[in-house]
């Protein structure tokens, strides 16, 4: 029987070619892959996440560990999805309209899509009709929104009153990041949570979704 | 020593200017638009920027070439203008700083993560290689490579700028971390200053970031790490809500308050980021002097 441990390893320490390779023969066992996920696969990137907030890790880790993370779920979710299990929520992330950045985004979705999201990307320079539009035809109950520059930081107060505007402000958490932006702002423009880098970007992904 | 920086760092500290991107955008410049267009669309406007530092009494500005390498130019639509971009706004801070300054042009970040595969090292080289061409070309007296987030990003712009014999300033964004005394790849300053100054950087330093208390102790490290002489551009605190609007309130005495101590823990050349107005350069200089 396959060791378990070694896919936990191998998602600590960003071996993404490992963590496939242990899930492939776990697999082939008929091992669990819920069970996977729940006991080796999340606690992993967890851990990830304890070394980031301790200083241990930076960006190049974390990135890592999230593409080892998706190289064994890519195995794992076809298989969870056949049993009707549903993602740990869908979220719908993008860099709002008038900006054009997307390294912060683009760490966000790679940290979210490793903590179980599913993550329905749209891009960059991103209007509230389109966020609206994700919500409602692809079901996302959490919108993520990135701005790195103070200029189109209002961007996402747009968005916010156009959800209100549209009637689905209900349906779904709203959570903000970037550069300029803090948790002052996010409550000045009614969104439900700020976080300021990628690690706790997932902490509070699933803190709204759990709600 | 380049002989340039020499004369400049003689009588220290070498006042720089403040941001760009904030000041074209009180001159009319729309959100969301790039900066760089200006130099084409509006060269009097981008030219009164440069205009109001050297009148504040920087000795050296920049240019408005900040984004002015293809890959960060490709989403606007103005990848293959990248040459005349870069020549153009050399040729704008030069005519503004005529003998009262010198013109440092500004190199900044591609947008792109080298580790995460969006960009490769060799259309890095490329973009860098193709902006630093353009800047030696148009007669800029220095080179500033500014606002790095990943250390190996930044090597690749050096390389490029240090083939063209101009003075090469490279500035990292140090933000991260439990301190914030790391760049968002986690290099320290120590390493940064190593990498650097090994590299044939000729100033090393720090931008952007928090602000400019948590910018004194990263200038001591800096300082304690090389032999060369630290370069410093601090934010004006971080951005905040003011009636809707979002604003930097940081004042510039409030600023220039502190610059005795950047000046103190080891900066040569200092200066401001976003937020940072000529107001803030006249300040620094009231105070410094």
């Amino acid at each position: 029987m396959e060791d378990l441990k070694k896919l936990y390893d191998a998602i600590l320490v960003g071996n993404f070619k490992a963590a496939r390779e242990v899930t492939e023969k776990a697999l082939a066992e008929n091992v669990d892959p819920q069970m996977m996920v729940q006991q080796y696969m999340i606690p992993a990137m967890d851990e990830v996440g304890r070394r980031y907030e301790a200083n241990e890790y930076f960006v190049p880790e974390l990135l890592i560990a999230a593409r080892a993370m998706k190289a064994s779920l890519e195995l794992i979710r076809p298989l969870l999805i056949a049993r009707g299990a549903e993602p740990a929520g869908r979220v719908a992330i993008g860099t709002v309209k008038g900006d054009l950045h997307d390294i912060g985004k683009n760490l966000v979705a790679a940290m979210l899509e490793g903590a179980g999201f599913e993550v329905i990307d749209l891009g960059v320079d991103v209007t509230p009709e389109k966020f609206i539009t994700a919500v409602n035809e692809r079901n996302a109950n959490l919108v993520a929104m990135s701005a790195l520059l103070t200029t189109t930081m209002s961007s996402m107060k747009t968005i916010v009153e156009a959800f209100r505007t549209a009637g689905a402000r209900s349906k779904v958490k709203i959570m903000i990041g970037g550069a300029p932006v803090t948790q002052k702002y996010a409550d000045e423009i009614g969104a439900d949570g700020y976080s300021s880098n990628a690690n706790g970007a997932v902490a509070l992904a699933r803190r709204l979704t759990a709600a | 020593m380049h002989p340039l920086l020499s004369q400049l760092i003689s009588r220290p500290p070498v006042l720089t200017d403040g941001a760009w991107g904030t000041l074209l955008q009180s001159l009319g410049l729309p959100p969301g638009e790039c900066p760089d267009a200006w130099n084409i669309a509006h060269p009097a406007l981008v030219a009164d920027a440069a205009r109001q530092y050297v009148d504040a009494g920087s000795d050296i500005i920049l240019t408005n070439t900040f984004r002015s390498n293809r890959i960060a130019l490709a989403p606007y639509g103005l990848a293959r203008r990248a040459g005349e971009l870069n020549r153009l706004g050399v040729e704008i801070s030069r005519r503004a700083a005529g003998t009262r300054a010198k013109v440092f042009a500004s190199i900044g970040p591609s947008g792109k993560m080298l580790m995460a595969g969006d960009v490769t090292q060799q259309e890095l080289e490329g973009a860098f290689s193709e902006q630093a061409d353009a800047i030696a070309a148009a007669g800029a007296d220095g080179i500033v490579i500014e606002t790095m987030a990943d250390l190996e990003e930044a090597t690749i712009a050096l390389k490029a700028a240090k083939a063209t014999g101009l003075p090469v300033v490279v500035s990292m964004v140090f933000d991260s971390g439990k301190e914030r005394d790391r760049t968002m790849m986690g290099a320290t300053p120590e390493q940064v200053a190593e990498e650097l100054e090994g590299l044939g950087a000729d100033v090393i330093g720090a931008n952007c970031g928090a602000g400019i208390e948590g910018y004194i102790p990263v200038c001591t490290r800096l300082r304690g790490a090389t032999r060369l002489p630290v370069w410093i551009k601090p934010n004006a605190g971080l951005p905040t809500v003011v009636e809707g609007s979002i604003t930097y309130t940081m004042t510039p005495d409030h600023f220039a308050r502190l610059a005795p101590a950047l000046r103190d823990a080891g900066a040569t050349f200092i200066g401001g980021c976003c937020g940072t107005t000529p107001d803030f350069v006249r300040a620094l200089r009231r105070t410094l002097s």
